[in-house]
């Protein structure tokens, strides 16, 4: 159950070396609290996601490591040093801004050698880097244009060489593509994580998207309501969520309120008001075992179910219901069963040469009791 | 290529919208015009034609008056523009920066400038002027014109301030500048259009004041517009017609070059 957090723990135990650190950071804006104690620690190197819906604190996070906003209680570090005096412009860390926020007035070039000009950097080397940097992103080509005389997509890119010239310890990235459209993002996407690979910095992106967090994270964050759910990688956050919210907000799953009503060695049997009886076996050993009559919710991804007659089993969940609606998605057909119960379940089945059944008609449904979880309330 | 149908000779249908629109422009500038006919008059009355001449804008150039109250507006001009552009920018920024208990109030107030009657700031100047025994001068010109001058360029830049990205200055301030470095190489740059916009707005309307400028200027000091209704009111002389055709010509090329900054300044922002 509380693996990730063990995980985390461990990253912050072991010699791995950390780039940031968030201890308790809470932040409170003029009487809403947007941030509500905090603990992250961000290892070297790692690309690192902060996901969840908006207004949930994702990107008022991102503002406390850049140090655009100073925390009401708690601290920042990078690197081990506390960040509580250091203001933006001393911080070893660059950002790359939803918006872009490049300089109008400048050419690409310009905009790109702003940074290493305030540090003072020599004629040459300036060259050397600001070109590097804008062949990194393959803006060579732009550097005499003005930012308003490219598309989104080149922009992005400018503003990504804009950051990593400075070569930061740290990159960070308020939802960098969320501008784009869709298959420039894909694009892009690939680019980023190429990129990452490539330099070896830390990234911390913020984004709403959960494929996006999913595809190019190491670990990932959930954020909801100022808090943090769960710190995991994508796949442990996907198999394994820790909530409810956390099942729910990534990927689809459905989620049934129940209540535990017996308990037989690592599996429950989680009993809903409808009374409909779930057989849950935990993959490994529970390690706050759920005590009879406690409240759960019971999660079973779509992709779990499977729509037919079940092999009989012991821990096998098999119900009767009527096939409400399909829905063909190629790769897929997404089904609703709605279950004697009057429980309505979404399954995804593969398309595979074998036929649905009517709709309409009556189906049978089973799940594997190892591939739902019990998550507490 | 021709239309194998026979064509019907055009009919020109004058619409009641077409006649509207041209009375009203007429109304506007026939009378501009007219005065402008009349500067090029050789005669030195206007009601008779005495052939086409440039006489009246030969004696502008040696009137001794004329030059000297031009020097006076232009120098209440560029002065009051000049402390008006600091001032402006700095209290457009400023309002658009901070939060603070009144702010509302406060903006309110900045911009009343802007709808209050001339004649009102003229009087309440003077009495303001004369109740703390300030001696009327060309500087209390210049200070009764920054009143408005500073509220037509904060309005001009605050404008353009709340189209610009908010990120911009944590942008610099992320790569390394100190808050001020911020606002020199980010804000300003990127501010210019908008307050050198302003500025124009600004110098053309101070140019063009008589008011205020009558009711606080002290002795010796004699802006154009004063000196052209002093004459004026002896009947109009064939050399303020030339006068009055060279200023409409100069401020309207300082209001188009004023629009002119700042559509390219636009343009380059939303592209």
């Amino acid at each position: 159950m509380s693996q990730t957090v063990v995980q985390d723990r461990d990253a912050a135990q072991t010699d791995t070396k950390l780039d940031v650190e968030l201890r308790k950071v809470f932040k409170v804006f003029n009487g809403e609290t947007a941030v509500r104690g905090i603990d992250l620690t961000i290892r070297q190197g790692e690309f690192f996601s902060i996901l969840g819906p908006s207004g949930c604190g994702k990107t008022t996070t991102l503002r406390l490591i850049a140090g655009f906003e100073k925390p009401t209680g708690g601290e920042v570090l990078i690197r081990g040093k506390s960040m509580v005096n250091v203001p933006p412009y001393q911080r070893p860390v660059n950002t790359v801004f939803q918006s872009y926020a490049l300089f109008n007035h400048m050419t690409v070039w310009d905009n790109v050698a702003f940074g290493l000009r305030l540090k003072k950097c020599s004629k040459s080397e300036l060259q050397e880097r600001v070109g590097a940097a804008l062949q990194l992103v393959k803006m060579e080509a732009f550097a005499r244009r003005f930012p308003a005389q490219l598309s989104g997509g080149q922009q992005q890119r400018v503003a990504l060489a804009r950051a990593l010239v400075n070569r930061p310890t740290v990159v960070l990235l308020d939802e960098p593509l969320g501008a784009l459209d869709l298959k420039l993002r894909k694009e892009m996407q690939v680019e980023l994580s190429n990129l990452h690979q490539e330099l070896g910095v830390t990234f911390v992106m913020v984004t709403h998207d959960q494929e996006e967090a999913l595809s190019l994270s190491d670990r990932i964050a959930v954020m909801n309501g100022g808090r943090i759910e769960q710190i995991g990688s994508p796949s442990e956050i996907y198999e394994h969520p820790q909530t409810p919210f956390v099942a729910d907000f990534i990927g689809d799953t459905n989620l049934f309120q129940g209540r535990v009503g017996s308990i037989y060695g690592s599996t429950l049997q989680v009993i809903t008001p409808k009374g409909l009886e779930i057989l849950v076996k935990s993959q490994q050993a529970w390690a706050d075992l759920p005590s009879q009559s406690k409240d759960v919710v019971v999660s079973v991804r779509p992709e779990k179910i499977h729509i037919g007659a079940s092999e009989s089993g012991e821990s096998i969940n098999c119900y009767e219901g009527t096939l409400k609606h399909v829905m063909y998605l190629g790769t897929h057909v997404h089904c609703v069963v709605e279950l004697r119960s009057g429980d309505s379940l979404t399954v995804l089945q593969p398309n595979q040469s074998h036929r649905l059944p009517e709709l309409h008609s009556v189906v049978q449904v089973y799940w594997s009791a190892a591939d739902c979880l019990a998550l507490p309330v | 290529m021709t239309s194998p149908l026979p064509s019907a000779a055009p009919k020109i249908r004058v619409s009641w919208q077409a006649i509207l629109t041209g009375l009203m422009y007429g109304f506007m500038y026939i009378p501009i015009l007219i005065l402008g006919f009349y500067s090029f008059n050789a005669s030195r009355f206007s009601a008779t034609w005495g052939g086409f001449s440039l006489r009246w804008y030969y004696s502008l150039l040696n009137d001794a008056r004329i030059l000297s109250a031009l020097r006076d507006s232009l120098a209440v001009a560029f002065c009051a523009v000049a402390i008006s552009a600091v001032l402006g920018t700095m209290m457009a920024v400023g309002l658009a920066k901070y939060s603070f208990p009144g702010k509302g109030l406060y903006r309110g107030i900045s911009y009343l400038p802007l709808i209050i009657p001339d004649i009102a700031i003229a009087v309440a100047t003077l009495v303001f002027l004369v109740t703390v025994g300030a001696s009327l001068s060309l500087w209390t010109i210049i200070a009764a014109h920054i009143v408005f001058c500073l509220a037509y360029i904060a309005v001009v830049v605050s404008t353009r301030l709340t189209g610009l990205n908010p990120h911009l200055e944590e942008a610099a301030l992320d790569l390394g500048a100190t808050p001020a470095q911020a606002f020199i190489k980010v804000l300003l740059p990127e501010l210019m259009p908008a307050i050198l916009s302003g500025c124009l707005l600004a110098f053309v309307l101070s140019m063009d004041d008589l008011l205020i400028a009558s009711f606080t200027a002290g002795g010796g000091a004699n802006t154009l517009p004063m000196e052209i209704f002093s004459r004026v009111r002896t009947g109009v002389k064939p050399d303020i017609n030339a006068l009055s055709v060279l200023l409409i010509l100069a401020s309207g090329f300082l209001a188009f070059l004023s629009e002119y900054i700042r559509f390219k300044g636009n343009q380059r922002r939303l592209k």
